[in-house]
């Protein structure tokens, strides 16, 4: 794919704005299988020319929400609307939407050419036109010279090409992708989903990424539902999930994360600073700046991820700072930065992840060292799920 | 003995040296001694004398120093017999158009059955792969014998054209020896061998290539010859050779439900054996089916090799 | 997905209907008083009796039973080892020629395997009788047991024999500690099969059978030809009995365990794709 730079990306936020028609609109969708809810009434709204990802662990009902939408099953209650249709009923070969297969799907007996072709000769489009689309097609995906081999004469990356090649011949209003990059090794994993941001952008269509894989899904996405058995447990923008994860789960799920359970000792007001509230846990007092629904004595945690996490082998000069004190534990040299694990006396852990911006070989913080970790009261997360 | 060990590689789980050979030999000079020989010796007594006699054919040669004698006996009287007497011509084409025939019945009914049993719930193919198996277990003979108690003329299915009153009480049945009554002693007997190929190769095919072809626009009767039925195509090919191949040899399904006008070259090879005691005559009609078994036996064989 | 399940239904129903009438209309009618195959007479178990007493077929049966334990047995042996070396030694001399002389037989025309056997046994002035007829069945139900096992053993995960190696075990011992153990319900089904053929052929055995070697469907086929009698159905109802509970006992024992194993796959399947 060709590495041209596109029109300046201009801010693309149709979520924000209440007056936009979803796309495609998921109501109150229930899919059972036998005694097993697989979608419990979800409700989504996606919109148009939006990247948007279906984020869950396997089994969280995300590849059952797009082959609903595909076709391949119905709701068992609710109703999915495509550009405000009720599409219930119409069978997938008849729906505009294409679907590159997590196995690829590549039919065995035909070559890349005729695989390509193969949507394109059901619209019954003129020979010739089909022959430049394929043509037209193979060059982007940059595989021209494989055009008359068969799916098993290619390499795996040359199969991925060879599928979404084939998805996109149509044109079609909505790409499902499921999980397109899962077979491929990390680096030309990272390559793909950069060129699938380009052509998304450059074709202007609608992509719907059914993936397991958080990086995936926070490199490509405009934004990110994050599912668990069968719900939805947040939908926004990557930002907001990493930075405003809405529940444990959320936060647990997306990167790394220090969460303490603990409970409200003074809200708000008692702080007299609006939005800020006081949580106490086990000898533990974190302040956190943040509007709060929780009223005082209510069980929730505290979360905050390692990299706003500061170590130090000094105490910190405002003794009212967030703090916690103990032994370096273990220490992960990651590459990039270093994870400190911190035990305390009682036995808790805690995580700081430190930049290594210097090549010293030797970090002065080393095994067995006792060391301060402070974070700012905007750091962290009050949360209530 | 440690060179023994030392001399097989690690993945080689067959044994030391000798086992492995003994494993590969003993098979092997089996099939050579009772598969191969018989072929040789029938090739060699096809091409010598009727004599009234126990064995009834002239010994070729007798000791090792007739070798020359042998060439200077070599008779192809049999096969020009077989040329010259239309009825073994006729036998060969009527064998092979029967064979054709029964083939293509039994691919338009097996691979129905096997379609609905790939597309069956995972959990009752098992049991639908065990029905079909099941008859096959249970003689042949006594199949085809069942059959003579509905097609004969005051049988089963005279009785029960009789009593739903498609047939008047004088009126018969008229199919028992005739050649559709070999064709459907035929397609019941070989059913089973037809289906199961199909279904291996329907039920290995993945699902989401169905989808895929959906997915892109195409409904599913045109997905099935778009895709089902070209990917199935080794099935066909072994169900076909595996019953096309015995079918054309088939002695008792003729001899049991045909009639006397029903040629088919087992028939006529049994009763040149059993009944004119013609053993060269018989070997050679034997080694002319074999010639014409050749190419379909080999692309069998083929096809076995790439599915293994 | 794309299914028709009436239309499957259908297909399969009017499909096992073709398969499984003419049995069921054997049985009944061996169970008829009236010696016409189109009069119902009333329930009798006289054919059986006749049967019982019929000497002849009794004697066939005994040889036929003989003819197929030590058949089965010795096929079952020789097709294991054909199908060890086809799977397990990726070359040795002739290989091609050999995996043609497994193939072959499967698809041979019986006349064609029947006649050549008793041309080598006249020519070998081997007397013809139980041995031959044993030896013709071994040599062609070896050849349907290679292919079964070999189907087992293609499957067979090669690292469960390399790990009893790496853990000192040597390799006859690996075979039957590890391998046998675990392709034992393929093995058993080709002897079953075996066996089922052997008692199943009339052409192959009426070439190379011999005086007091008449197996029972020599007999029946005898008998048959001469018109059909109940007694036939009796006989012929008590040997499908036979095999329908040989085959039912061992999908019981040997399959369960695969059933099982299936079921749990597909649901695990299932569960992972919800």
């Amino acid at each position: 794919m060709a590495k041209t730079l596109g029109p300046v990306k201009r801010k693309f936020s149709p979520w924000t704005d209440p007056n936009a028609v979803p796309f495609i609109r998921f109501e109150n969708i229930t899919k059972r299988f036998g005694d097993f809810v697989a979608v419990d009434n979800l409700t989504l709204d996606i919109y148009e020319k939006e990247f948007f990802s279906l984020l869950g662990p396997s089994g969280c009902g995300k590849t059952t929400l797009m082959r609903m939408l595909a076709g391949f099953e119905e709701p068992t209650e609710g109703r999915i609307l495509l550009q405000g249709q009720d599409i219930r009923g119409v069978p997938p070969y008849r729906r505009p939407t294409n679907m590159m297969f997590q196995s690829y799907a590549l039919f065995p007996h035909m070559t890349v050419e005729k695989n390509i072709a193969f949507g394109l000769e059901q619209d019954n489009m003129p020979k010739g036109e089909i022959t430049a689309r394929v043509q037209e097609l193979l060059k982007l995906v940059k595989l021209e010279q494989f055009a008359k081999r068969k799916p098993n004469q290619l390499s795996g990356g040359q199969r991925q090409r060879v599928a979404l090649a084939r998805s996109l011949a149509k044109r079609p209003k909505v790409l499902l992708l499921d999980e397109p990059l899962g077979a491929l090794d990390k680096k030309l994993r990272e390559e793909t989903q950069f060129e699938l941001m380009d052509l998304q952008h450059t074709l202007g269509m609608t992509f719907l990424i059914v993936t397991h894989d958080q990086e995936e899904a926070m490199t490509v996405s405009d934004r990110i539902a994050v599912m668990d058995k069968g719900i939805i447990m947040q939908v926004a923008t990557p930002a907001e999930i990493y930075e405003a994860p809405n529940s444990r789960y959320v936060a647990d799920f997306i990167g790394d994360i220090n969460i303490i359970e603990g409970k409200i000792a003074e809200t708000a007001s008692a702080l007299g600073a609006p939005g800020t509230v006081r949580i106490e846990s086990e000898g533990l007092s974190i302040a956190v700046d943040q509007e709060c629904q929780a009223v005082k004595d209510d069980h929730v945690a505290f979360a905050v991820r390692p990299e706003k996490v500061r170590i130090s082998l000094d105490a910190p000069a405002d003794t009212s700072a967030n703090a916690f004190y103990g032994e370096v534990w273990d220490i992960g040299y990651l590459g990039d930065f270093s994870l400190f694990i911190v035990r305390s006396e009682d036995g808790r852990f805690f995580r700081a992840a430190q930049a290594n911006v210097s090549r010293l070989v030797d970090r002065p913080i080393t095994f067995g060292d006792m060391v301060w970790l402070t974070w700012s009261r905007d750091a962290g997360l009050v949360l209530t799920r | 003995m440690a060179n023994v060990a030392e001399a097989n590689p690690v993945t080689n789980a067959g044994g030391p040296s000798w086992t492995r050979w003994l494993v590969v030999v003993v098979p092997y000079v089996w099939l050579i001694l009772f598969f191969v020989a018989p072929f040789l010796i029938i090739f060699k007594i096809s091409l010598s004398d009727y004599a009234q006699a126990m064995p009834p054919y002239r010994p070729l040669f007798e000791g090792v120093g007739a070798v020359g004698d042998f060439i200077s006996q070599l008779d192809f009287e049999n096969y020009i017999f077989l040329t010259s007497d239309s009825l073994y011509i006729l036998s060969y084409l009527s064998s092979l158009r029967i064979a054709a025939i029964s083939t293509l019945l039994l691919l338009l009914i097996g691979y129905p059955m096997a379609l609905a049993m790939a597309r069956a719930p995972t959990s009752i193919r098992p049991t639908l792969v065990m029905l079909v198996v099941l008859p096959f277990w249970t003689s042949f003979l006594i199949r085809v014998y069942a059959w003579i108690g509905i097609l004969k003329p005051d049988g089963l299915l005279t009785l029960l054209l009789q009593t739903v009153g498609l047939m008047g009480p004088d009126q018969q049945v008229q199919i028992f020896r005739t050649d559709y009554a070999v064709f459907i002693g035929i397609v019941y007997s070989y059913l089973p061998f037809m289906v199961l190929p199909l279904y291996s190769a329907l039920e290995k095919m993945d699902n989401s290539l169905l989808e895929a072809a959906s997915d892109l626009g195409c409904p599913p009767w045109k997905a099935f010859w778009k895709i089902t039925f070209p990917l199935s195509m080794p099935g066909v090919i072994a169900g076909a050779m595996i019953c096309f191949i015995p079918i054309t040899g088939e002695f008792v399904i003729p001899d049991l439900l045909g009639g006397a006008d029903t040629l088919m070259i087992g028939k006529t090879l049994w009763t040149e054996f059993f009944g004119n005691r013609d053993w060269p005559l018989a070997s050679a009609v034997a080694v002319i089916l074999l010639i014409m078994l050749v190419v379909p036996i080999m692309i069998f064989q083929n096809q076995q090799k790439k599915v293994v | 997905m794309m299914r028709s399940p009436r239309f499957d239904a259908t297909v399969l129903t009017l499909g096992f209907a073709f398969l499984y009438i003419p049995i069921i209309i054997l049985i009944v009618y061996s169970f008829n008083a009236s010696r016409l195959v189109t009069v119902w007479g009333g329930f009798s178990l006289n054919w059986y009796s006749a049967m019982w007493s019929n000497q002849g077929l009794m004697d066939a049966a005994w040889v036929t039973a003989r003819v197929g334990v030590l058949s089965a047995t010795l096929g079952t042996i020789l097709g294991t080892m054909a199908a060890l070396a086809l799977t397990r030694f990726a070359r040795f001399p002739g290989r091609m020629a050999f995996s043609g002389m497994i193939y072959a037989p499967l698809v041979m025309p019986e006349v064609i395997t029947g006649l050549s056997l008793l041309l080598l046994f006249v020519a070998m002035g081997v007397d013809r009788g139980f041995w031959t007829v044993t030896i013709a069945h071994t040599t062609f139900t070896m050849c349907y047991v290679a292919i079964v096992v070999q189907s087992r053993l293609l499957t067979f995960d090669r690292s469960l024999e390399e790990a009893a190696l790496d853990l000192g075990c040597p390799p006859v011992k690996t075979f039957f500690k590890i391998t046998l153990p675990l392709i034992f319900p393929a093995v058993i089904a080709g002897w079953m099969l075996a066996f089922t053929l052997s008692l199943d052929d009339l052409v192959i055995a009426s070439f190379n059978t011999g005086p007091g070697a008449t197996t029972l469907p020599i007999k029946i086929y005898s008998q048959v030809r001469l018109g059909v009698t109940p007694e036939i159905n009796a006989i012929c109802t008590i040997l499908i009995g036979l095999v329908t509970i040989g085959v039912i006992a061992a999908s019981l024992t040997t399959k369960r365990a695969e059933l099982r194993r299936v079921r749990d796959e597909h649901l695990a399947i299932r569960g992972a794709e919800r």
